[in-house]
C-alpha cells in the first residue's frame, strides 16, 4: 500500500521534471558556465595549502599545509598590507554609504520635475565611464606640471602639490574620486524604494502640520530603511577588498607606503612572479575575511532590524 | 497645490542650490575634458577656469585618429564587447526565466548555487588556472566566454520577469500548446524589451570599459583592446607611434604640449560609444527596475 503510493508519488515528479525539460535545457548552459568559472575556482582554492605546479596540476601537487600562510602573516610588510587596505576600504564604506542617502534625500525633496531629471541623469553619467579614464582624468586634474588644481593653486600664489604621488593624500584622492564616480548611480536603489511610498502619506503629514525635515526623518528614511540595512551589509561585505582596477592604475613609486593593499599584493606576487599558491592563499584569506564579516554583520542585522541579507 | 509655509520655501530654495552645486561638481570635470581637448593645451590654463575651447585645435584628434594603435584597441573593443555582450544577454536571460518560474522545481537550489558566488569566490589565482587549463589565455576568446552571468543582474532580471509577465499569460499559452521554449521566445521576451535594453547597457559598458582581465590574460599585443591601449597614453605616459610621429623636430614645449591635445582627445573619442547609447536606455533605469535587485 504504502510502496505504490510511493511508486506514483515519484513516477508523479518525474513526469513533472519532463514536464519542465525545455526549462532545465535552458539552464543548462549558464549552470555550466557557473561551474566551470565559480565553483571549480572555489576547488582551485586548495593550491593555497600546496606548492602548485602546472607539471602535477591542481590535485597532484604536493601538500605543504599552512606554510603560505605563515610566510604571509609573518612577512615584514603583512601589518602594513592589512593597514593601507582597511584605511582605504573603511573610508571608502564611511563616506560611500552615507552620500547616496543623502544625495538620494534631496532628490527626492526636489519639487520641479524637470530640474530633477536633468539632475539624475547628469548624476548617473560618471558610473558609465571605465576606471582607466578616470584615473587619466584625475591625472589631467592633480598633476603637479600641468594640472587643473595646481594651476589655481599657482594662480592664487601657493606652491603645486603632488596629490598622487603623497602617501599622505592617496587615499582621499582614491576614495573621493571613487565618489565622484559612483555617488549619483548609488542614489538610484535608493530613489526606486522611495518611489513606492505613497503621497498620500506626505499630504496627511502636511495637513497636520509637519515640516519638511519631519516628513523626511518619519516618512523617507522609514521607509527606505530595509534599502540602507541591506545596501549597508553588502558594502560591509568586501571590507577586506579594495579592487585592483583603480589601485594599480594609481599606484607608483612614491605613493606605495599606503597604496599597497592586498588585493594588489596577491597581483603582484601570482601574475607577475607566478608564485601561484602563494597568491592564491592571500587571495583565500582575504575572501574568508570578507565572508566572515558579511555573516557577522548579517547576523547583527538579523537581530537588531527586520532586515536581512538571508 | 498647497500653499507653502516660509519654512518650506527656504528648504526648497536651500535644497535645489546644493543639488545644482553638486551637479556643477559632477558635469565641470567632463566639460573640462571635451574643452580642453579642442584646446591649445599651452592656452588653457591662462585663466582659471575653462569653460569653452581656448586656441581651438582639433591638432589631437588628428593624432588620435592617425594612430594605428587607437584603432586596432578600438576594433577589438568592438568585437569583445559584441560578441561578450551578446554571451552575457543570452546566458542571463536563460538562467533568469527558470529562476522566474514558481513552479520550476529545484529553483530555490539553484538560485542557491548563484546567489553563494556573490559572496565567496575562488579569487584571481585558481580563476587564472582555470582559464589556463581550457587553453584560451591569450586568444580572443578569453575575453569573451568567462564570466558569462553576473549574478546581480541574473537576479534583476529575474524579479522583472516576475512582476512583468502576468501569470495568466504564461497558463493561457500552454493550455493553446506552446512549450517553454515558445513560451519564453514569443511571450516574454516580446514584452521584456526595456530589461534586454538595460542588461545590454549594463554588460556592454562593463566590457568595453574593463582593461584588467585584457592586461592579465592577453600578451599578444593585437589582440590588446581600447582600454589597454588607454592605460599606456594616460596613465604611463607612452604614446608609442602617436608621439613619434612628426615630433622629432619639434621642441620640447610643443612635445608635451601635443602629448596633452592626444589625452585629452582619446578620453573624448573613447567614452563616444557609451554616451551614445546612454540616453537610449537611461529612461528606464528609473522605473522600478532595481528595486527587485535587492531582494537577493
Amino acid at each position: 500500500m504504502e510502496s505504490s503510493v510511493r511508486r506514483k508519488l515519484s513516477k508523479w515528479k518525474g513526469k513533472a521534471i519532463l514536464k519542465q525539460k525545455w526549462l532545465y535545457l535552458m539552464m543548462l548552459l549558464p549552470l555550466t558556465s557557473l561551474i566551470i568559472w565559480n565553483y571549480i575556482p572555489m576547488y582551485g582554492i586548495i593550491i593555497s595549502f600546496k606548492d602548485y605546479s602546472p607539471a602535477f596540476g591542481i590535485w597532484h601537487s604536493p601538500w605543504v599545509g599552512f606554510a603560505h600562510f605563515e610566510r604571509f602573516f609573518n612577512a615584514f610588510y603583512f601589518k602594513d598590507v592589512i593597514v593601507n587596505t582597511l584605511r582605504i576600504s573603511l573610508y571608502s564604506l564611511a563616506v560611500g554609504v552615507p552620500l547616496p542617502i543623502i544625495l538620494a534625500v534631496m532628490f527626492n525633496e526636489l519639487r520641479n520635475k524637470r530640474y530633477k531629471s536633468i539632475v539624475q541623469t547628469i548624476s548617473y553619467i560618471p558610473n558609465f565611464i571605465s576606471v582607466v579614464i578616470i584615473v587619466g582624468m584625475v591625472m589631467f586634474f592633480t598633476s603637479p606640471a600641468d594640472g587643473i588644481i595646481n594651476s589655481a593653486i599657482e594662480y592664487f600664489g601657493g606652491t603645486p602639490i603632488d596629490f598622487i604621488g603623497s602617501p599622505k593624500l592617496f587615499p582621499h584622492v582614491f576614495v573621493w574620486s571613487g565618489i565622484w564616480q559612483s555617488v549619483g548611480w548609488g542614489t538610484l536603489i535608493y530613489t526606486a524604494a522611495m518611489s513606492g511610498i505613497p503621497q498620500d502619506q506626505y499630504e496627511a503629514a502636511y495637513i497636520e502640520g509637519a515640516s519638511r525635515l519631519q516628513c523626511i526623518r518619519k516618512i523617507t528614511i522609514p521607509a527606505i530603511m530595509p534599502t540602507i540595512v541591506i545596501c549597508t551589509i553588502l558594502a560591509t561585505g568586501s571590507v577586506m577588498s579594495v579592487g585592483f582596477e583603480k589601485v594599480l592604475l594609481m599606484q607608483n613609486d612614491a605613493n606605495l607606503a599606503t597604496s599597497e593593499v592586498l588585493s594588489t599584493y596577491m597581483y603582484k606576487a601570482g601574475i607577475l612572479n607566478a608564485e601561484y599558491s602563494f597568491s592564491s592563499a592571500v587571495g583565500f584569506f582575504n575572501n574568508l575575511i570578507n565572508f566572515i564579516v558579511l555573516y557577522l554583520v548579517n547576523k547583527f542585522a538579523q537581530k537588531f532590524s527586520e532586515t536581512s541579507l538571508w | 497645490m498647497y500653499q507653502l509655509s516660509r519654512g518650506d520655501k527656504v528648504f526648497n530654495g536651500f535644497n535645489m542650490i546644493l543639488v545644482g552645486i553638486f551637479t556643477l561638481v559632477i558635469l565641470y570635470p567632463l566639460l573640462f575634458v571635451v574643452f580642453a581637448s579642442l584646446s591649445d593645451p599651452r592656452h588653457i590654463f591662462d585663466q582659471v577656469l575653462l569653460l569653452w575651447p581656448r586656441g581651438f585645435t582639433l591638432e589631437g584628434y588628428k593624432r588620435v585618429f592617425a594612430n594605428g594603435d587607437i584603432w586596432m584597441g578600438f576594433k577589438n573593443a568592438v568585437i569583445y564587447t559584441a560578441l561578450g555582450t551578446a554571451v552575457n544577454v543570452i546566458m542571463t536571460t536563460l538562467a533568469a526565466y527558470p529562476l522566474s518560474r514558481r513552479d520550476f522545481r529545484g529553483r530555490n537550489v539553484i538560485t542557491m548555487l548563484f546567489t553563494f558566488t556573490m559572496f565567496f569566490s575562488g579569487g584571481l589565482i585558481p580563476t587564472y588556472i582555470v582559464n589556463e587549463g581550457l587553453g584560451i589565455v591569450n586568444t580572443m576568446w578569453v575575453m569573451i566566454i568567462p564570466g558569462a552571468v553576473s549574478v546581480y543582474n541574473m537576479i534583476i532580471m529575474r524579479t522583472y520577469f516576475q512582476q512583468n509577465i502576468p501569470v495568466e499569460l504564461e497558463e493561457s499559452a500552454f493550455i493553446d500548446g506552446a512549450t517553454d521554449i515558445q513560451l519564453l521566445l514569443k511571450v516574454v521576451l516580446p514584452l521584456s524589451t526595456p530589461i534586454i535594453a538595460v542588461m545590454m547597457m549594463f554588460y556592454g559598458v562593463g566590457r568595453w570599459n574593463g582593461y584588467f582581465d585584457a592586461m592579465i590574460y592577453l600578451s599578444d599585443r593585437n589582440l590588446f583592446p581600447l582600454q589597454l591601449i588607454l592605460r599606456e597614453i594616460l596613465v604611463q605616459n607612452q604614446m608609442g607611434d602617436a608621439a613619434n610621429q612628426a615630433m622629432m623636430s619639434v621642441n620640447q614645449s610643443e612635445v608635451s604640449a601635443l602629448k596633452q591635445s592626444i589625452k585629452y582627445a582619446v578620453v573624448v573619442v573613447s567614452s563616444v560609444p557609451v554616451l551614445l547609447f546612454y540616453p537610449v536606455v537611461s529612461k528606464y533605469f528609473e522605473k522600478g527596475i532595481m528595486i527587485g535587485a535587492i531582494k537577493g
